[in-house]
Formats: C-alpha cells, structure tokens, sequence
C-alpha cells in the first residue's frame, strides 16, 4: 500500500509506516539494514527498482532521498518534505520510504534520515550518481557503515578513482569494483590451474569505464607485476592477458556474455562472464558490510601506475578544455600527492611520476612496499 | 587450492570458494534424485560461478544415449527444476564438459568407457583427474559399482589429483550392514575421500544451529539440563510411501529418518562447543554425544511406531500403509516412529529427547524445539498465568526456515493475564532466494574436499548401534500402531510423553 504525505517531517512518515504495516497485517517487520539512496529525480526510478529487486535478498528499509532542484529564488527559501510511504506488495520484501526534498532542506538531508534509520540495524548509503567527493565525510553518508559510489557513472572515472583513493575510509566500495568480481574470480581460478609465475599483464576494455582500471590495479597490486591498461571498443571489459613463466593466460569476451579462457598447454574454454544488473551488483555489496580491504589496496595502488594511462600532465591539460565540477581540487591534488588527508595514504607515487612527466613506470619501478600486512 | 596463488587472498572475500579442476561422474543419473536434485544444483553452482572452467559432468546409465541426448535431459531437467534463472551462456559453459557412458554396472566394457572418457576429459577440459563419483543407485549396486571403479583403476589416485566417493542413505540397515558396506567402500577409497550425503547437513538452517548456539551470548548459558525441560525433534511428512514400495518395506521409519536425519540433528544440538569449526573437530565433538546416547530401560514404554491407515489427508482422501501397491497386508513395517532418547552426560543428563518421524502426518515439517522449564517461581496469581506454556526456542528446519522464540506476555487490558506469544525470525522470508539448495553445497564441498557437513564412518556406526536395540524390540513385540492419516500420529505417542508429564508441540 501507498501513502502520501505533503510537507511533512520525519516523524509523521515513522507514524505512517507504523500505520501501513498494521494495515497489510505484519506488524512484525523482520529487516536487515537501512539503504539510503540518494539521488535525483531521473535516477530515482531505476535506483528503486534495483533496490527493490536486491531487497528479495536483504529485506531492508530503503529510503530514496531525491534532492529536488529549486529554480528561483523564492523556491530556495521554502523548505519543504513531501514523502511516500510503501508497504508490502509495492516495496520489495521491505519498505521504501520516497523523500522529495525542497529547498533549504535539501542541504540538511540527513536530519530527515537520521530518525527513519532502522534501530541497531547497518546503514548502508548508496549514490547511483554524483557522489560526493568524500562519501565518509559527506552528512549522509557519515550515516552509514558502508557507502557505496558508482565511478562508472562519473563524468571522469579516471579522477574519481582518484578521489576515491585519497579519500578511502574503511566501508567505502564502489559498483565498479562489484561488477568485476566474476572476472577477478576466473581469473583467480586460473591461477588455482597451472603453477606458475606472472611477468606482466594487459587489460583491455572500453575507454571511461573504471572497472578496466581497477582490475588492472589489483592485478598490479597482487602480482607486483607491471600492468598494462588498454583500450577497446568494449562492451566493458574486455579481455586480460597475463605474459606467465611457461606461456600467456588469455580470458577474452568480446559479447559481453561468454568468455574464452586460453591457459597455456591445455585446450580453450568458454566460460560465463555476463555482465550483470545493478540490482545484482547492489546485491553483492549489501552481502558483506565489513570493510573490503582488498578494494582498499587496489584503490591505492593509484590509477597513474598503470601504464597506458594518462598522465598527470596531459590530464591537467584535458581538464583546462573540460568544465568539470570539481577542477580546482583535483588540480592541485594530484600535482602534489602527498598533501592529502592522514589515514588515506598517498594514492600513487614515489619520485617516479610526482614530478608529472608522462613516462610510463618500468616494472622494476612499480611495486613499492605493499600493505602494511603481508600475510 | 593452491595457497602459493597471489591472486588469492583470505581477506578478499568477495571472490568465492571455487572448485579445483574437477568433474563429477553421476552413477544412476537417470533417477528422480539425479534429474530433480543433483543436475539442478550443478547448474545452479555454475550460474553462481562457483565450478571451475572446464568443469566435467559424466552420466552413467543403462539408456541407449548419445552425449547429446544426455545433454538434452539435463538441459530439461535444469529447465524445471533449478533455483537460479536459465541463462544460455552458461549453458553453452557447462555443456561443453558433458559426457554420457552407456552401461550396466557389471559391464567391464563400459567402464572401460568410462575410464577412456575420463582421460580424455582431462585433455579437453583440463580436469586434471580430479573426479568425485556420485553413487545414486540402489544399495545392493554399491558393492558391484565400488569393486568395478576399483578394477578398472578408476579410484587410483595418481599424482596430486583424487578421486572421490559421494554416497546417498540408507549407510546400511543395521549395524552390520553399515559396517560391511563401510569395509567395502574404504577398501577402494581412503576414509578421508569418502563423503556420505545427508542433504540434511546441507541445508542453512541446520548449519544456523551451530551459529545460534555458539555465535551468541544468549542461548547457550541456558542449553542445559538447569533449564532445559526437554528436546522434540520432529520430522513429518504428508505424503505416503509413494511409489517406493520395494525399498520402503522392511526399512521402516526408524531406519529411514531417525538413524540419520534425527539423530544428526539431535548431535548439533547436544553437542559441545567444537574446538574448531573443521570436520575433525566437529566430528569429534558430534561422535563424543552419540556415544552418550543412552537408550531408555523399558523399550515398550518409550518407543512407539505406527503405520498409518485409511484417512483424509489434507482434503484428499488417502489409502492405508497396508492397502497400498506392492505392500504385504500382514507387514510390519513402521511409517511412524516416535523414540525417547538421554544423553549421559553433566550437561544433559535427565533431559528427555523426543525423536519422532512418520509419513502422512498433517503437515510436511521438520524442526528442533528446545522446550524449557517454568519459571521456579511466579509472582503472579494461578489465574494469570493460567494460559502461559513453556518457553521455547524453536528451529524451523523446514519449510518456512527460521527460528521461533515462545515466550509469555502480557495481554493488554486492565488485568493481569499472561499468554503465550511467538517471535519469529523467519529466514525463508529473508533469504531464500540466495540460500543454496543442500545439494548445491554439498556438492561443492565434495569437490572442495570440505568433509565438516558430511557425517563420518564412526557417527553412522554409533547412530546404529542406538537404533539397533530399538529395531530388535520392534521385532519380537507386538504390532505397529495405526493411525488415521492426516492426523499427528497414534495415540500411544502422546500416552508416551503423557506418561512423563508433557505433550507434543503441534508443529
């Protein structure tokens, strides 16, 4: 059932979900977690329904946070709430709470949250698009235990992965790193197949898609190996080549569905690599909320020891011709990469590329020392 | 797995547990289990990309069958009967490694067959003779299946490789029997490559046992004899014998359900704190309560098994045990079977456990119910807590699986009276659609060589030697019980636990 409620507040929407649960018969609500969407008005439809469909999985409270846009003067100084409460059949396997928020409101998003929370539940924060460029430091997602962005939905991935390597907190994740899973798996059962030893690997995928980039990174990260970032015309990733002791491994997809996996000295195989839905993607995200150390590592071992990616220089150019939201920042960030925050380390680099020349690391270059724990 | 693997990193726990090359040779794969059970749960491990690439399914069976007809009838029984969405490419993964050999169990031809499919299985898809043989045949076919795999070199374990046995209950009908079927399958596979299948352990629910009891503060400071009043373990079903006549007759109840599933769920609940969560550890523990089983001193008076008769079973009216195709009208076999159980030692001593099973009961259910003490003492006057029963904790093992929590609250209103009230904390509801089917894990761990929810040698030994006595009893005194379909068993079961103060729960 739905309920729709105009200019109201928080605690009138917890009294209507009270009220609707009574009135579908489960007074009794058996919930896992709060997913906290925030977004805007395109995306709200498509955030919810991959929320919904993930929800059969973790039943949760979702809340959808939509930040209207004001278009005058007079419209930005009213603040106002609208919410729609929905219950039962038209909410997933939980409840979903839509809130349109006007005005001066809009800017204190998680004084509205904050008493929709389910009580000693996880929270868990998801931006399908626009995510802050610090989620642990943003009000709503200080909220949550695990906050996850889509750099693929970024007009730069490339920089975002940045801004999300300097800025990492424990509980961050990305959807771009969820949908590589099944790669990072095939290619990890690989491995598990032949003994051994990996010189250096390419990985080719479509130009602005920061999945290529984070699986060469942690293939970077893992193997300690040189890895190469190439481009394709897609869709998505699209093949890995790792150079090994007694042969290369290749796992090409060309279609987007079924890869071929070539270990040396045995015969092809195909294998199933579709890509997969969001709701998917979110579904793996919500199934483990402690912190994803392995994406930390990745995240740091910086997109600018990749080789075939642009440099730090040729960035600072493109970003001269291209109005981004955020160019100031990130300018300067990235020319001085020590100056960031104190438990993020730096995301690249020793001398070898500070100093913003275009050449690409030689393998003896790349792997400094890697996590503090070697285990 | 290889631990040396860079890739590999226990931290990183999206990446999931694959199988090792490896291949799955399925004996009777043209039986209901197989097509309903064991080819839906493979598809269903390789939609969850949890096979190895190159993963191989081997069907062996009498049929006149090309590879392609094989395919055929696994692609159907996919089709109806797996978890996850049919998806075409991973169809077109997994029927690249499919095989069919045709062929009697005693013919050597045919298993010659299948030695040379093996072989080249392990060229073609890189299995590296890794293969675990799924034994879903009749229990008179163990024997001959076990020797042939053994002459035809088909369980030599060569280099780094293995090969393994998965067998399905019954593990024998009595003790002898279990202990001659044991002798033959370890003289061909070590104890260790041995997995013996009870889907029971499988299921999340049992495997939550151990998580409820041992992941928490709350429940185990009162798992015991100062609080606990008594254990019900019930498994009923609602249907009949079905069409299983042949091996129905002269099993019974007893043999079918208690010796395994009951007694298995019996052991999680007992049991001790495991060191560890690996198998030995837990076999340890599991084998350390079935031998503190302790069977009651009057057979008579604590066992009761029935058969049931002509009734109506859920509005549809239901045939006798006796009248039913292929039954001997004069037979005695048990389709009900209600035993009480002790368990000596300082945890559980003087705690009854009530095992019960049978056929064409209400409803179909599986569950645990820890049924505790009253409170010592009441504040509250006789009227009050007139409707107030005993605390429970109830796992609900199937269907609907969860945990029900039973405890008295106050009715509102201006007096005082105290009623029964359920919390529910409902895991179907919650996570079906991801929960794997039993076979689905069981079967990877098979292929993982995970044995912790595999019951072992030892715990089939002593499960029956508790039954055994019972089963003897049965045969030289008296009759089954009858009772109506459709209904919760015979009379003399709840005299029995009336007898002791109690009653059965409805589950």
């Amino acid at each position: 059932m739905k309920i729709d409620l105009t200019d109201t507040t928080a605690s009138k929407i917890n009294k209507a979900l009270v009220k609707g649960r009574r009135a579908i018969g489960t007074p009794a609500v058996g919930m896992v977690l709060t997913l906290v969407i925030v977004t805007d008005e395109e995306n709200a439809y498509d955030a919810l329904k991959a929320a919904n469909d993930a929800s059969r999985e973790h039943p949760s409270r979702t809340l959808v946070v939509v930040k209207r846009v004001s278009r005058s003067p007079r419209d930005r100084t009213k603040s106002r709430l609208d919410a729609e409460v929905r219950v039962g059949a038209d909410a997933g396997t939980g409840e979903t709470v839509v809130l349109r928020l006007y005005g001066e409101v809009v800017d204190h998003a998680q004084s509205v949250v904050l008493p929709l929370l389910l009580p000693d539940a996880p929270v868990v924060v998801w931006w399908p698009v626009g995510s802050p460029r610090d989620p642990a430091k943003d009000p709503l997602g200080a909220l949550g235990q695990r906050r996850v962005t889509d750099s693929y939905a970024a007009e730069k991935p490339v920089d975002e992965l940045r801004a999300r390597a300097e800025t990492y907190e424990p509980g961050d994740t990305d959807l771009a790193w969820a949908r590589i899973t099944p790669w990072r798996s095939m290619l990890a059962a690989a491995l598990d197949q032949i003994s051994c030893e990996v010189i250096s690997a390419e990985v080719a995928g479509e130009e602005f898609n920061p999945s290529v980039e984070l699986l060469s990174m942690w293939l970077a990260d893992r193997l300690h190996v040189h890895v190469r970032r190439a481009i394709s015309a897609g869709p998505g990733l699209t093949q890995v080549r790792m150079e090994t002791t007694i042969g290369p491994i290749t796992l090409h997809r060309s279609d987007g569905a079924m890869a071929t996996l070539a270990l040396p000295g045995q015969p092809d195989r195909a294998v199933a690599l579709k890509r997969r839905e969001t709701s998917e993607l979110l579904a793996e995200e919500l199934r483990r909320l402690d912190p994803d150390d392995t994406f930390a590592s990745s995240l740091r071992f910086g997109v600018d020891r990749l080789g075939g990616i642009q440099s730090a220089s040729q960035r600072a150019e493109a970003l001269a011709h291209t109005p981004g939201p955020l160019p100031v920042r990130t300018v300067p960030d990235s020319a001085a990469p020590g100056r960031t925050s104190a438990q993020a380390p730096p995301p690249a680099a020793p001398s070898g590329d500070s100093n913003g020349d275009a050449g690409r690391p030689t393998p003896a270059q790349m792997p400094p020392v890697k996590k503090a724990d070697p285990q | 797995m290889s631990s040396s693997n860079p890739l590999r990193d226990p931290a990183d726990r999206r990446l999931p547990r694959i199988a090792g090359p490896s291949g799955l040779v399925i004996f009777g794969v043209t039986g209901d289990l197989s097509r309903k059970k064991l080819m839906p749960a493979v598809y269903d491990l390789a939609n969850r990309g949890l096979l190895p690439p190159g993963f191989s399914l081997v069907g062996f069976a009498r049929r006149e069958w090309a590879n392609e007809d094989f395919a055929e009838v696994v692609h159907d029984a996919v089709k109806a009967h797996a978890r996850t969405p049919f998806r075409e490419e991973v169809w077109q993964q997994l029927i690249q490694g499919m095989r069919f050999v045709q062929g009697t169990f005693d013919d050597d031809d045919a298993f010659e067959r299948l030695r040379e499919t093996i072989g080249e299985l392990d060229k073609a898809q890189g299995t590296g003779g890794n293969f675990a043989f799924y034994l879903s045949v009749p229990p008179s076919a163990f024997p001959v299946v076990i020797q042939q795999l053994k002459k035809h070199g088909l369980a030599d374990q060569s280099s780094g490789s293995w090969r393994r046995a998965v067998i399905e209950k019954p593990f024998g009908h009595d003790l002898k029997s279990a202990e001659e079927l044991n002798a033959t399958v370890e003289e061909v596979f070590a104890p260790d490559q041995v997995f013996r299948i009870d889907h029971y352990l499988g299921k999340e629910t049992v495997q939550n046992i151990l998580a409820l009891r041992f992941a928490n503060q709350m429940f185990e400071p009162i798992w015991n004899r100062s609080f606990v009043d008594h254990v019900q373990i019930t498994m009923a079903e609602d249907i009949g014998i079905g069409g299983r006549a042949g091996y129905y007759d002269g099993i019974g109840a007893a043999r079918d359900v208690i010796q395994n599933h009951l007694l298995q769920l019996m052991a999680l609940t007992a049991m001790e704190e495991p060191a560890s969560f690996d198998a030995d550890a837990l076999a340890a523990e599991k084998t350390k309560v079935l031998g503190a089983v302790k069977l009651p001193k009057d057979l008579g008076r604590s066992t009761v098994r029935g058969q049931y008769a002509e009734g109506w079973q859920g509005g549809e009216k239901a045939v006798g045990y006796l009248q039913e195709d292929g039954i001997d009208p004069q037979s005695k076999t048990d389709t009900y079977a209600a035993i009480k159980l002790e368990i000596d030692n300082r945890r559980w001593a003087g705690v009854p456990f009530y095992l019960r099973t049978g056929k064409r009961l209400g409803r179909r259910v599986t569950e645990i119910a820890v049924v505790f003490q009253r409170a010592p003492h009441s504040p509250f006057g006789h009227t009050a807590t007139e409707e107030l029963g005993q605390n429970a904790i109830v796992i609900r093992v199937q269907p609907d699986e969860g945990i029900t929590v039973r405890f008295g609250s106050k009715v509102p209103g201006t007096s005082m009276e105290i009623r029964d009230v359920s919390m529910d904390f409902a895991y179907g509801e919650s996570f079906t659609e991801s929960s794997p089917e039993a076979y689905e894990r069981l079967i990877l761990d098979v292929l993982l060589g995970d044995s912790n929810l595999f019951p072992r040698t030892e715990e089939v030994e002593l499960s029956w030697e508790i039954l055994d006595p019972i089963e003897e009893y049965w045969d030289k005194h008296g009759r089954p019980a009858q009772y109506p379909s459709g209904t919760w068993g015979p009379v003399e079961a709840d005299e029995m636990l009336e007898r002791d103060g109690r009653s059965w729960r409805r589950p």
